[in-house]
C-alpha cells in the first residue's frame, strides 16, 4: 500500500509538470502577441519578449491603419462569408439527411453510399478548375462563389444522418401528416428543432473553418475590397511592415480576437463536438 | 398502404436535389475541368482553354504530367510534404495517446482536466495564416522573441538566423502542425477510450496490471480503428498543407526547404508565368494519391452492421420467394 502511494506521487508530479508545460506552450505565443501589440517597435527591438503590456496600442493602430490593412473591412467580408456559408451548410445538410432518413426511395442506399464516397474528396487540390470555371463566368471577386459551395458538405450530411436516425421518430412525422402538414413544413417546423444540438455543433466548426480559410479566397478574391481576414493577415508579411513590429502584432491580434471570444464562450460544446464527430468509425 | 408510401418517396428525391446540384457544379465539374486543363497548353494570366493556342495538346497528351514529374521543385515539394507530415504526425499521436491515457485513467483523477483540454485544443481553431506569421516573427532575425530568449538564457552569444537552416525551417513548420493538432488527436483518442467497456479495464486492474501494461495490452488494441481513422484524415489534410508553409518563410525558405505540393500548385498557377496547365497536372497527381488514401478510409468506415443487415434482408427475401415458388409449384401439382 505504502509503495503504491509513493509511485503514485511521482506519477502525479510528472503528469502535472507535463500538463502545465503544454499549457504554457499553448498560451505563451498568444500572450507575447497580445502584449507586443501594445509595445513600440523600439521596445520590441530591445527585448522582444515581455510579459507586461506597454502603452503604444494607439500608436500601433495608427501605423497599421495607415497602410492598407483594413481590419474592419476584412472582418465584415469574413463575417459575411462565414455566416452565410455556415447557414447554407447546416440547412442543406440537414435537409439532405432528412431526405435519406425519412423517405424510402429507390436510390436511397446508393445515394448514401455516394455521399460516403465523396466525403473525403480533397477540394483544395482542384482549385485550378474551380478558378477557371468561376473566371469564365466572370464571378471572381464575388463572395457568393465562396458561400454557395457550402451547400454540399458530405461529411456534415453524414454526421446529421447519424444524429437523426435515433433522434427523429418517424411516428412524429406520420402524425404531423395526419394533421395535414406538408412535407416541407414538417421538416422546417418539426425536424429542424429536434436537430438543434447537432446543428449547433456543426455550425461552430463550419464557421471556424470558413473564417480560417485562406486558399480559396486567396485564389478568387483579387480586389482589395473583398479581402478576408486571413488574406489581410498575409499582407502583414509584406515589405511595408518590415520594421513596424508593434503594428504587425496588433494586426495578428485583431484577426484572432473574434476566435478567442467564440472559443472561450463555446469551448465546452466545441470539445464535445470534436469527441462526437470522431466516434463514427 | 403501399400506394401511400410510394407517393411520399418522391420527396426523398426533392430533398436531395440542392445537395446534388451544388455537388455537380462546385465539386465534380472543377475536378473534371482540372483534369482537362492538365492536358492543355493553358497558361498566362486571364486565359481560358477556349483561347487560341490554349487547347488540348494532342501531339503530346501527357506533356504537362511529364514536365511536372521530372520537375526538381515538384520532387522537392513532394518529399517535403511527406517529410513534414511525418515529423509532425508521429510525435503528435504519441503525445495525444499519452495525454488521453492520463486523462481517462480511473486510478488517479487529474485536477483541472477541463482547463487543460480547452487550452491544448485552442491552437487548432486559430487561423493558420495568423499562426504562420506569428511564428515567423518569433524566429525573426536579428531581434525576434526566440533570439531574445536564447541570449537572455545565455544559450547563444549573438543573434542566430534560425530560418537560414533548412532543418530548422522544416522542423519549425512541422512543429507548428504538431502544436496545432495534438490537442485534436487527444480529444479524439479520449472519446475512443471512453467508448471501451470499463469492465475490461477493471479486469486488468484486478489482475494486477500496471498502468503501462494496461495501456499496451488493453487501451492500444481497442483504439486501433480510431487510430487508423486519424492516420488517414491527418494524411489527407497533411498532403494539402498550404497556409503555414506558404506564409511562414518568404519563397519557401532556403533551397525550397518548406515548399509543399499545395504551395507548388499555387505558385505555378497564380504567380510568375501562370502555368495553369502544369499546376493542374500536379493537382491531378495529388488528387489521385489522396483519393487512394480516402478509399482506404472509406473501406474502414463502412457501416459493417448495416452491410450485414442488408445481406440478411436480401437472403430472407430470396428464401421467401423460393417458398412462394415452391408453394405455387405445389399448388399446381
Amino acid at each position: 500500500m505504502h509503495t503504491k502511494k509513493r509511485t503514485s506521487a511521482g506519477y502525479l508530479i510528472f503528469v502535472y509538470i507535463l500538463c502545465v508545460f503544454l499549457a504554457v506552450l499553448s498560451i505563451f505565443p498568444f500572450w507575447v502577441m497580445l502584449v507586443n501589440a501594445t509595445r513600440s517597435t523600439t521596445e520590441i527591438q530591445q527585448h522582444a519578449v515581455s510579459l507586461l503590456p506597454s502603452k503604444f496600442l494607439m500608436n500601433n493602430w495608427k501605423i497599421l491603419w495607415g497602410k492598407s490593412f483594413d481590419p474592419i473591412r476584412g472582418f465584415m467580408n469574413s463575417m459575411i462569408i462565414s455566416v452565410f456559408a455556415t447557414a447554407c451548410s447546416v440547412y442543406f445538410s440537414t435537409l439532405t439527411a432528412y431526405g435519406i432518413v425519412v423517405y424510402n426511395w429507390k436510390l436511397r442506399r446508393a445515394f448514401f453510399t455516394f455521399i460516403m464516397a465523396v466525403m473525403m474528396i480533397p477540394g483544395q487540390v482542384v482549385m485550378i478548375g474551380f478558378y477557371q470555371m468561376v473566371y469564365k463566368v466572370g464571378l471572381t471577386n464575388n463572395l457568393l462563389m465562396l458561400i454557395l459551395p457550402a451547400i454540399q458538405a458530405p461529411a456534415m450530411v453524414f454526421f446529421m444522418r447519424q444524429y437523426m436516425l435515433p433522434a427523429l421518430s418517424l411516428e412524429i412525422v406520420q402524425s404531423a401528416r395526419i394533421d395535414g402538414a406538408k412535407e416541407f413544413y414538417i421538416f422546417n417546423r418539426i425536424a429542424l428543432p429536434i436537430m438543434k444540438p447537432a446543428i449547433a455543433t456543426q455550425a461552430i466548426f463550419s464557421f471556424v473553418t470558413n473564417w480560417n480559410n485562406l486558399f480559396a479566397p486567396l485564389v478568387l478574391l483579387t480586389d482589395q475590397k473583398n479581402y478576408t481576414m486571413p488574406i489581410m493577415v498575409s499582407l502583414l508579411k509584406g515589405d511595408i511592415y518590415k520594421t513596424e513590429f508593434g503594428s504587425i502584432y496588433l494586426g495578428l491580434s485583431l484577426t484572432v480576437l473574434p476566435l478567442f471570444v467564440v472559443y472561450f464562450l463555446l469551448s465546452k460544446y466545441i470539445i464535445a463536438g470534436v469527441a462526437l464527430g470522431s466516434v463514427k468509425g | 398502404m403501399k400506394q401511400k408510401k410510394l407517393s411520399y418517396a418522391k420527396y426523398g428525391y426533392f430533398f436531395c436535389i440542392p445537395f446534388t446540384v451544388a455537388f455537380l457544379i462546385f465539386q465534380l465539374y472543377p475536378v473534371l475541368y482540372t483534369a482537362v486543363i492538365g492536358f492543355t497548353g493553358l497558361k498566362g494570366v486571364g486565359k481560358t482553354i477556349t483561347d487560341p493556342g490554349m487547347g488540348i495538346l494532342w501531339g503530346d497528351l501527357f506533356k504537362n504530367f511529364k514536365t511536372v514529374l521530372t520537375n526538381g521543385s515538384f520532387r522537392t515539394a513532394f518529399k517535403n510534404t511527406w517529410l513534414i507530415w511525418g515529423i509532425n504526425f508521429v510525435p503528435q499521436v504519441l503525445l495525444a495517446l499519452l495525454l488521453a491515457a492520463i486523462f481517462t485513467s480511473t486510478r488517479s483523477k487529474i485536477k483541472g482536466q477541463g482547463f487543460f483540454k480547452v487550452v491544448f485544443y485552442m491552437p487548432n481553431i486559430i487561423t493558420a495564416a495568423t499562426i504562420a506569421i506569428l511564428f515567423a516573427s518569433f524566429f525573426g532575425y536579428p531581434m525576434g522573441p526566440m533570439n531574445d530568449i536564447f541570449t537572455t538564457l545565455g544559450l547563444s552569444d549573438g543573434p542566430i538566423y534560425f530560418l537560414q537552416s533548412k532543418t530548422t525551417a522544416k522542423g519549425v513548420v512541422a512543429f507548428i502542425q504538431f502544436w496545432m493538432w495534438y490537442g485534436y488527436s487527444m480529444i479524439v483518442f479520449i472519446s475512443g477510450i471512453l467508448g471501451i467497456s470499463p469492465d475490461i479495464f477493471e479486469a486488468a486492474e484486478v489482475d494486477g496490471a500496471t498502468r503501462f501494461q494496461q495501456f499496451i495490452h488493453v487501451t492500444l488494441p481497442n483504439l486501433r480503428t480510431i487510430m487508423l481513422f486519424s492516420l488517414v484524415t491527418s494524411l489527407i489534410g497533411g498532403l494539402q498543407m498550404f497556409d503555414i508553409p506558404q506564409l511562414f518563410i518568404v519563397k519557401s525558405g532556403p533551397d525550397n526547404a518548406t515548399l509543399t505540393t499545395s504551395c507548388f500548385i499555387y505558385n505555378q498557377a497564380f504567380s510568375g508565368s501562370y502555368m495553369y496547365n502544369r499546376a493542374a497536372a500536379a493537382s491531378m497527381i495529388m488528387f489521385l494519391i489522396i483519393c487512394l488514401c480516402s478509399a482506404v478510409l472509406f473501406y474502414l468506415m463502412r457501416d459493417k452492421d448495416e452491410v450485414a443487415l442488408h445481406k440478411i434482408v436480401k437472403q430472407q427475401e430470396k428464401e421467401y420467394k423460393k417458398k412462394l415458388k415452391l408453394e405455387k409449384q405445389g399448388g399446381r401439382a
